[in-house]
């Protein structure tokens, strides 16, 4: 198993575990961890199968640069509205009504 | 062309420069000035028959960003660009000075329909991706500067969903590029084949999925309803008539771009949206039927009429299925937008968000109802509208096919909607309470409302032009 | 071809119905000014059109809204039948209306959907193809809901919504069948002598099932049985907008609908090999005699009159099924005559309700001695319904009766002739205790004072008599030349070419 593949089974597998995490925990900060773990696993996979020539191909590398940018800014957000969330309840739960 | 995303980045960073609440002309300016943008692109599509392109800075792919415009992103362009103007004309009476709920609205709708413009310009699949995200942050902003506890958890319900999405969807790019090399749908359309190895099976389910979630298509409908009933009236008419299309436009272009050999080779892939969007339209129509609030009733309608949008998967296989999907989505689009912004005129009336605190509301705010029948109008089908004419192209289409269940969705779909508005007319029909006051309410509020359910009736009257704009393909 | 002649008829009720709608509560000398304006203005239009089409000439216009699908107009002799029939009698109701609602809240809403409800029905009539039909079928429910409910007590909301339900599934019929015939042929403009017969034989199911469709989604607008639920519900609305519903636009827009089907869609030769008439004609005897049946057992006045309209425009559509060119113009001419002398009835019971409170058969005990002239123009009414000598209705039945013999369906005179005892039955009575019981003691809600040989408004009591006068007329002078009869024969002389009419 050559490296670049190596590194997109294990982004995989990230990925897989970072779904689960932002679906199923209710602990919101511990979800938007779970989030950056998904967005990590992706990137992996990304720079991984793009690994399967002898050079090193720069456009993913320029992908996940973005992508990165990407991800904090969201994490900010989310935090952001996390905090404002907790002020407002004093919880660190999504209110289960669906309301 | 490239100022159409310019333009929108320059007036929502200048409105936030400003300072809070402030930016209202920039951004009707703003507007004006992409409208117009918007239809001389239209034009020289449609007078020209041919896609037209532009590559930013003169780069070109890989690295750099290039943009492509043919009819059904001309079309959506123009959606969103005249959908837009009139809600900004209603936002500046809507929100008072000073209001928190007001304080960032310019920019992050300004940055929301800067994301918007480059999602549907955008010609390759990782730029479609960043667009996706500035989209849905912005719209997220949005739902949240409500600034209350419900409106936050609805954001928040909100950016997981839309963050899932996207993140489906980067999952399915990235394998794309490790099989092909490429993420430019121009470039990658001709390379897949019906022979295409199972990484692009697997990848185009990931984006379908994400895309869906992003779309609200039931049952990936959760988080829609508060976002949308939860929000300030010119941020839901935003979200409901615009930001859920950019997704759906994102299936549609992917599903007879790059996927198209893919979906050939397994017909049965098509009655997968199909059939969810049939469940959609039963299960928000009938949630729309017993919702008690009015902005929840039209938020689930949302999701009703989002499902007739996937109902033309089937039928893809030929060019006419795409004028009805486009059709739908402008009848929803001004529909929607008109519906909303009716509702805020109502809720800013009577003070509360209920269907039964409507009665009464004939006398005093014809023009607002008047404006909520033709939307209704739009949203049931009935002639002339623009949702008439989606309709009918559908039934058409569909009896074309032979499928005869999906001609049966249609029509019940269209009694169903009919249900629910009428439930609202009717109650405001119903004579007022007598101790019942309403607060003024500013004029241009009610007239933007009628403005834009006109629009939503009066193209229903004159699809030509639409129709042959849609027909011009990349 | 002229263009802008329908263009005109339909924008003489569109425009000032939309500058009503502007127009504040209080400007009643302004709106009444453009309503009646607009009902004269199209009263003068239809005459130059009907002038014109029985010259000859050709008055047509079309839009394109998708590419194969065209917005089209076109004013043939059918048409302006209807026409003619709505204009005048628009104008009438406008008058009616104008002094039934003197004081009444929320007036511009009512005369400006009042307004739109007219356009509608000039829409109807002048479609060229199913699709425009469509259109303003579907508009003409939308723009008569507001008017059904105007008062907006639970009991119109319970006959509002009930007329909702009932249309908006029969247009859901009807969308399906038209959608379905422009699949299969293309295109759905009306001609001469049908459009559908050039699909071949191997159409014949679907096209039975189209038909089908059609006919129920426009039965429910005539009230065919069992489609007929709604219309003696919305009867709750005030009697300017049931003189509407049952005389001037929704009903006939149901029968018209129904000869534009069979003569000009299916053609009535077609209709006829594929065995689609005599059903239809079933339906409408079953209907004839349920509403004349379930009119007796009514103590409502304007329910009884309700389930006599259900009755009486199935004759219309029982002459359109009597295959041959005398049925045609017995049901034709009954299209016109059934509008004036009902229309007549429903003002006249509007002014008993308005005038002294009466809403009950029982109610009514020497009414005609309070209200001579109000009582003489509802006997005349009633009279023609009954199909008395002299009257519209007379004319109206003896085509029918011909008719049948014709089309050697000697059942359908049967059913023509049970109906006439059971109107009479129905109708009787009231005429007896109006004119021959004593007057009670207390009428229940006296609102109008009786003026010397004025008694009740001068706006309430004029239209019905003129109505009266025109019902008496069109039976009396029923073979001058521009009589309704003339102008069926007219029409039914270009539905049949090969057949040459007594």
């Amino acid at each position: 198993m050559s490296s670049g593949l190596l590194f997109a089974c294990v982004g995989a597998i990230l990925f897989a575990m970072g779904v689960a995490g932002v679906v199923l925990i209710a602990h919101l900060l511990r979800r938007i961890l779970a989030f950056n773990v998904m967005g990590s696993g992706a990137f992996l996979i990304l720079v991984g199968l793009a690994q399967r020539y002898d050079f090193s191909d720069p456009v993913p590398q320029a992908m996940v640069l973005t992508g990165i940018v990407v991800a904090v800014a969201a994490t900010a957000l989310a935090l952001a509205l996390v905090r404002r969330l907790h002020a407002l309840t004093g919880k660190l739960e999504l209110p289960t009504d669906g309301t | 062309m490239i100022w159409l995303i310019l333009l929108p980045l320059l007036w929502a960073s200048l409105a936030f420069i400003s300072g809070e609440g402030r930016g209202k002309w920039l951004a009707i300016g703003g507007l004006s000035g992409q409208t117009w943008l918007a239809f001389d692109l239209a034009q020289t599509v449609g007078a020209g028959g041919v896609a037209v392109e532009h590559l930013v800075g003169g780069w070109g792919a890989p690295l750099g960003i290039d943009l492509a415009a043919d009819g059904l992103s001309a079309a959506m362009l123009v959606l969103t660009q005249c959908v837009a103007l009139p809600l900004a004309v209603y936002a500046g009476a809507y929100y008072k000075r000073g209001e928190v709920a007001g304080a960032y609205f310019w920019p992050l709708a300004g940055f929301l329909i800067a994301g918007l413009n480059a999602l549907f310009l955008s010609a390759d699949l990782f730029n479609i991706y960043v667009t996706l995200e500035l989209v849905g942050l912005a719209a997220v902003g949005l739902v949240a500067a409500g600034g209350g506890a419900q409106q936050v958890a609805a954001a928040l319900r909100y950016l997981f969903a839309t963050l899932l999405g996207s993140g489906l969807y980067l999952l399915g790019v990235a394998l794309v590029y490790g099989g092909y090399g490429t993420v430019s749908i121009s470039v990658l359309t001709p390379l897949v084949t019906s022979e295409a190895p199972r990484l692009m099976w697997i990848a185009g389910g990931l984006m379908l999925i994400g895309l869906m979630l992003k779309t609200a298509l039931w049952p990936f409908h959760f988080w829609l309803p508060p976002a949308h009933g939860g929000a300030p009236a010119p941020v839901s008419a935003l979200l409901s008539a615009l930001v859920v299309k950019a997704s759906f436009y994102l299936v549609l272009r992917l599903w007879i771009g790059p996927f198209a050999p893919l979906v050939a080779a397994a017909e049965w892939l098509a009655w997968g949206p199909a059939v969810l969007g049939t469940l959609a339209i039963l299960w928000g129509s009938w949630q729309a039927i017993r919702a008690e609030r009015l902005k929840m009733l039209i938020a689930y309608s949302t999701v009703a009429q989002l499902g007739y949008l996937f109902l033309i998967f089937p039928l893809l296989t030929g060019a006419d299925a795409v004028q009805a999907g486009v059709m739908q989505a402008f009848a929803h689009g001004f529909a929607k937008a008109g519906l909303f912004v009716a509702a805020g005129v109502f809720i800013k009336a009577t003070g509360q968000d209920t269907v039964a605190g409507l009665a009464g509301t004939v006398d005093r705010l014809p023009i607002t109802l008047f404006a909520f029948g033709l939307s209704g109008m739009t949203l049931m089908g009935l002639p002339p509208s623009s949702g008439f004419l989606a309709k009918w192209l559908l039934i058409e289409t569909a009896l074309d096919r032979g499928y005869w269940w999906l001609v049966l969705v249609v029509l019940a779909g269209g009694l169903l909607a009919a249900v629910y508005v009428f439930r609202v007319l009717r109650q405001a029909f119903l004579q007022a309470p007598a101790n019942t006051s309403l607060a003024a309410v500013p004029r241009t509020l009610e007239w933007t409302a009628f403005v834009l359910a006109a629009v939503s009736v009066l193209l229903g009257l004159r699809g030509v032009e639409l129709m042959q704009l849609v027909g011009v393909m990349r | 071809m002229n263009e802008w002649l329908p263009l005109a008829v339909l924008a003489s009720s569109l425009l000032p119905g939309l500058v009503i709608f502007t127009l504040p509560e209080g400007w009643t000398a302004v709106r009444t000014t453009l309503n009646l304006f607009g009902a004269v203005a199209k009263l003068v239009l239809v005459v130059v059109l009907l002038a014109g089409v029985s010259a000859g000439e050709e008055y047509g216009v079309r839009f394109a809204v998708l590419p194969g699908l065209d917005l089209a107009f076109k004013a043939d002799a059918l048409g302006l039948l209807f026409i003619s029939l709505s204009a005048v009698l628009w104008l009438f109701t406008t008058f009616y209306a104008i002094g039934y609602l003197e004081g009444a809240p929320h007036r511009s809403r009512f005369f400006g959907f009042f307004s739109l409800c007219v356009t509608a029905t000039m829409g109807i009539a002048m479609a060229a193809n199913l699709f425009t039909f469509f259109i303003f079928y579907e508009l003409l429910t939308l723009s008569t809901f507001p008017l059904v409910v105007h008062r907006g007590t639970d009991k119109a909301m319970k006959g509002g919504t009930t007329y909702l339900v009932y249309t908006l599934i029969g247009g859901t019929a009807l969308l399906t069948g038209i959608v379905w015939l422009h699949h299969l042929l293309g295109h759905t403009e009306f001609a001469h002598t049908g459009i559908v017969a050039a699909l071949g034989p191997e159409y014949a199911g679907q096209l039975k099932m189209i038909f089908l469709l059609l006919i129920a989604g426009v039965g429910v607008k005539a009230a065919l049985v069992p489609l007929h639920g709604w219309l003696p519900q919305a009867m709750v609305a005030p009697a300017p907008v049931s003189a509407l519903l049952h005389a001037v636009a929704v009903v006939k827009a149901g029968a018209f609908g129904i000869v534009r089907v069979v003569y000009e869609v299916y053609g009535v030769e077609f209709a006829q090999s594929l065995n689609l008439l005599t059903p239809l004609a079933v339906f409408a005897a079953v209907t004839i005699i349920w509403g004349s049946f379930r009119a007796l057992f009514q103590d409502d006045l304007k329910k009884r009159l309700a389930y006599s309209t259900v009755s009486q425009v199935s004759y219309i559509v029982l002459g359109v099924a009597l295959f041959g060119p005398l049925g045609t113009i017995g049901g034709l001419v009954h299209l016109v005559h059934q509008g004036i002398m009902k229309i007549t009835l429903f003002f006249c019971a509007g002014n008993y309700a308005e005038t002294l409170g009466i809403h009950k058969v029982s109610e009514m005990n020497g009414a005609g001695r309070r209200m001579p002239l109000t009582t003489l123009a509802f006997s005349i009414g009633a009279l023609g319904m009954m199909g008395a000598p002299l009257t519209a209705g007379a004319v109206s039945k003896a085509w029918l009766s011909d008719g049948a013999t014709a089309a050697g369906m000697d059942w359908a005179i049967w059913v023509l002739w049970m109906s006439s005892l059971l109107n009479a039955a129905y109708f009787l009575p009231i005429l007896w205790r109006a004119w021959f019981r004593p007057i009670s003691a207390a009428w229940p809600e006296e609102h109008i004072p009786a003026r010397g040989w004025r008694e009740t408004a001068w706006l309430l009591l004029l239209p019905p008599l003129v109505t009266a006068i025109m019902t008496l007329a069109a039976g009396m002078l029923a073979e001058a030349p521009g009589s309704p009869l003339e102008w069926a024969k007219l029409i039914a002389e270009r539905e049949y070419q090969e057949v040459k009419l007594p």
